[in-house]
C-alpha cells in the first residue's frame, strides 16, 4: 500500500491535485508499423527484426495501413477530431533500445485531437478531455537484470522495436487518484471494444505515465508537475498518485519547492523516487520525418474505416437497460467485455423471451456468482445455458423452483445448464391436475374468509391463493396451471 | 553572432559528439554562416507559400490522384506474405559489438 507522508487533513484540503495521463496502447496488427516483421509477443529475442527496425543504414520505412485504420478507430471511439492530413516526425534521443537514434512519432500535426470521454465520479458524470491521439513506433526492450553479467551490461531485445502504438494524452482534467483510475478503466474498456488492442498490461500492450501537480484550491495557475513512470497496473497508478500528491503537499507545506522531474514508482514500498537525470533532459529536436509522406486519411477512407466501429460500451449499456429491462448495474456487468455482451445478446435474441433471459441472469446467475466469488466470465452456466433454461420455464416445462435447484446443481458440478438438465433426467413439473386439484380444494377449504372476500369482488386475492397452493406443493406446481384451475374453482 | 560557443557545446552534447577545441571553433563559424544564409532566405515573402517538409509531397506523386489515393503507393497491407522477411537471428546479431548470441549487449544503462 502507498504510505503517504503524514499530512494533516486540513493541509490536504487546502490543495487541489491536477493530473494528466499519457497512455500508450499497442495496436493488434500482425506486422510492425514500418516493416513486415511480426509483432508477436514472446518470440525468441531479436528474431522479429530486419534492417528497418534494427535501424541499419539505408533502410526505409513503409507505413502499415492497418495501423492507421486502428488508430482512426480508436480516435473516433474517443470522440476525437481526426485530421485529414497528419505528419510523422522524428523524436531524437539516444538510448540503446532505440537503434536509429530517433523514434518515428507525430508531433505538431498529430492524427487526432480534441477528444474526450465521460467518467463517473462521486460528484456525478465528468468529462475528461483528450488533447491528442497520435501514431508512433515502439522502442525495443532493455533487460537490466537476470544475466550473469548484469552488473556491467544491459541486454537488448529489439523484437518490440517498430511495433505500432497510439499515444493518448489527456487534458489535465483529472483531479484525484480515483478519477485517474476511473478514466483508465473506461479508456481501456472503450479501446477493447474497438478491438484495436488487447490492452494487456503484463505484456506491455497498455502503459501509462502520469503527470501530477497540486495547487492551492482556487488558484488558476498549475503547480510544478512531476511525471510518474514505470507503473504497471491501474491500482498502482492510483497508489503512486496518492503518494505523489501527498509528497507534493508535504514539500509545499514545509516551505519547499517541487522540482520538475521524472520519478519511478516502487510498488513494493508504495513510494516514488526521483530518477537521476541530466540537466538537458527533454530536448528531442523534433523535425518532420523525411522518409515518410504525409498521412492522408480522406473522407472516403475514414468512412470505410468507421464502418468497423462497434457500438461503444456506454451506448450499449443504455440500450440494454431499455431493451431488456436490466438495471444499470447489471448492464454494466453484462457489457464488461464486448464478447460477453455479444454472447448475452445472441442468447437473449435466440430465446423465446429475451427479457426472461435478462431476468434470469440478473435474478439467478449474478447472486450465485457473487456467492462463489466468480467473475461472470468464469460462470459454469453460459449465456446459451441461461437461454435454454429460460425457454424451459417459458414453455412451462419446469417451474421456477426447479430452475433454482438445477442452477444450484450447475454451480456444484461446475457444468453448464443443458448438461445438468440431461443428467437430472430432463425433469418436468407436474401436469397431473388431479393431485393439484386436490391441493387447491384443500387450500380453498382452509381459507373460507378469503374465499368469501374473493367472491365478493376482491379478485386480487388470487395472488394469495396461488401463493398458498405453491407453498403446499413445495414449489413443484406449474404456476400457470395453478392460476387456471384456481380461477375456475374460486369462481364457484 | 547567432550561435554562441555555449550553444555549440549543448548541441554537440545532444548529438553525443565530443568536439576538440579546434572543431568547436569551426562548428561555431559554420553554424553562424549557415544561419546568416537563412536570414537572407527570410527576406523573401513566403506568406502565401505552404511549408514543405517533404519533397515527394509535391514532386514524384501522381497528380491525377487525390486524397488518400495520392500517397497510397507508399503504404502497405498488414501481411507477411510477399514482403521482406525478418533477418535470421545470427545475421541480425552479426555486426553487434557485443552479444551473447541471443541479445545485443550494451554497457550498463540505468536511466532514461
Amino acid at each position: 500500500m502507498a504510505t503517504t507522508p503524514d499530512i494533516s487533513v486540513a493541509a490536504r484540503a487546502r490543495y487541489e491535485p491536477v493530473i494528466g495521463l499519457e497512455v500508450h496502447v499497442q495496436l493488434l496488427t500482425a506486422t510492425k508499423i514500418f516493416c513486415s516483421c511480426s509483432t508477436r509477443f514472446g518470440n525468441p529475442p531479436n528474431t522479429n527484426v530486419c534492417p528497418v527496425c534494427l535501424g541499419l543504414p539505408g533502410a526505409l520505412p513503409v507505413l502499415n495501413r492497418k495501423a492507421v485504420e486502428f488508430a482512426v478507430l480508436a480516435a473516433a471511439a474517443l470522440n476525437c477530431r481526426i485530421h485529414e492530413t497528419s505528419i510523422f516526425a522524428r523524436k531524437n534521443y539516444f538510448y540503446p533500445d532505440l537503434p536509429k537514434g530517433y523514434q518515428i512519432s507525430q508531433y505538431d500535426k498529430p492524427l487526432a485531437e480534441f477528444g474526450g470521454i465521460e467518467i463517473k465520479t462521486a460528484g456525478g458524470v465528468k468529462k475528461i478531455g483528450i488533447t491528442r491521439l497520435h501514431l508512433e513506433e515502439d522502442a525495443g526492450k532493455s533487460l537490466h537484470e537476470g544475466f550473469p553479467d548484469s552488473a556491467e551490461t544491459t541486454a537488448i531485445d529489439l523484437n518490440r522495436s517498430g511495433v505500432p502504438l497510439i499515444e493518448i494524452v489527456s487534458e489535465p482534467d483529472i483531479s484525484s487518484p480515483d478519477e485517474a483510475h476511473e478514466y483508465l478503466t473506461r479508456l481501456k474498456e472503450i479501446i477493447l471494444y474497438t478491438g484495436v488492442s488487447d490492452c494487456n498490461m503484463e505484456e506491455g500492450s497498455l502503459r501509462c505515465d502520469a503527470n501530477v501537480s497540486v495547487r492551492p484550491r482556487g488558484q488558476k495557475e498549475f503547480g510544478t508537475k512531476t511525471e510518474v513512470k514505470n507503473v504497471n497496473s491501474f491500482r498502482f497508478i492510483r497508489e503512486a498518485l496518492q503518494y505523489e500528491i501527498g509528497r507534493h503537499i508535504g514539500v509545499l507545506e514545509s516551505g519547499g519547492v517541487i522540482t520538475q522531474e521524472t520519478r519511478l514508482y516502487n510498488a513494493n514500498e508504495g513510494k516514488t523516487y526521483g530518477m537521476r537525470s541530466k540537466e538537458q533532459a527533454h530536448d528531442y529536436r523534433y523535425f518532420p520525418e523525411p522518409d515518410l509522406l504525409p498521412l492522408v486519411v480522406d473522407a472516403k477512407w475514414k468512412a470505410e474505416i468507421l464502418r468497423n466501429l462497434p457500438e461503444l460500451p456506454e451506448a450499449r449499456r443504455q440500450r440494454m437497460v431499455a431493451e431488456y429491462g436490466v438495471t444499470d448495474y447489471d448492464a454494466g456487468v453484462l457489457t464488461a467485455s464486448r464478447a460477453l455482451a455479444d454472447q448475452f445478446e445472441a442468447a437473449a435474441k435466440a430465446a423465446k423471451n429475451p427479457k426472461r433471459v435478462a431476468n434470469l441472469v440478473q435474478g439467478e446467475l449474478m447472486g450465485r456468482l457473487k456467492a462463489k466469488g466468480l467473475e461472470i466470465e468464469q460462470s459454469p452456466i453460459s449465456m446459451q445455458g441461461v437461454a435454454a433454461s429460460a425457454d424451459l420455464v417459458e414453455s412451462g416445462a419446469i417451474s421456477g423452483k426447479m430452475l433454482k435447484d438445477l442452477y444450484d446443481l450447475c454451480f456444484e458440478r461446475g457444468k453448464d445448464f443443458p448438461a445438468v438438465y440431461e443428467e437430472a433426467g430432463r425433469p418436468e413439473q407436474s401436469r397431473d391436475t388431479s393431485a393439484l386439484e386436490k391441493t387447491i380444494d384443500e387450500v380453498i377449504a382452509a381459507n373460507p374468509k378469503q374465499l368469501e372476500q374473493y367472491r365478493a369482488g376482491k379478485t386480487t386475492l388470487i395472488g394469495f391463493f396461488v401463493g398458498q397452493v405453491m407453498k403446499a406443493s413445495k414449489g413443484q406446481a406449474n404456476p400457470q396451471l395453478v392460476n387456471e384451475l384456481l380461477t375456475k374453482k374460486l369462481g364457484g | 553572432m547567432k550561435v554562441t560557443e555555449k550553444d555549440v557545446v549543448y548541441v554537440a552534447d545532444l548529438a553525443n559528439l565530443e568536439l576538440t577545441d579546434q572543431e568547436r571553433t569551426r562548428m561555431l563559424r559554420d553554424l553562424n554562416s549557415i544561419l546568416e544564409y537563412i536570414d537572407r532566405l527570410n527576406e523573401l515573402d513566403t506568406a502565401n507559400v505552404p511549408p514543405m517538409a517533404q519533397v515527394s509531397d509535391r514532386y514524384g506523386v501522381d497528380q491525377s490522384k487525390q486524397g488518400s489515393e495520392r500517397f497510397a503507393y507508399a503504404s502497405r497491407e498488414d501481411v507477411h506474405q510477399g514482403l521482406r522477411k525478418s533477418l535470421p537471428h545470427d545475421v541480425a546479431l552479426e555486426n553487434a559489438p557485443d552479444s551473447d548470441g541471443m541479445f545485443f549487449k550494451v554497457p550498463k544503462v540505468i536511466e532514461r
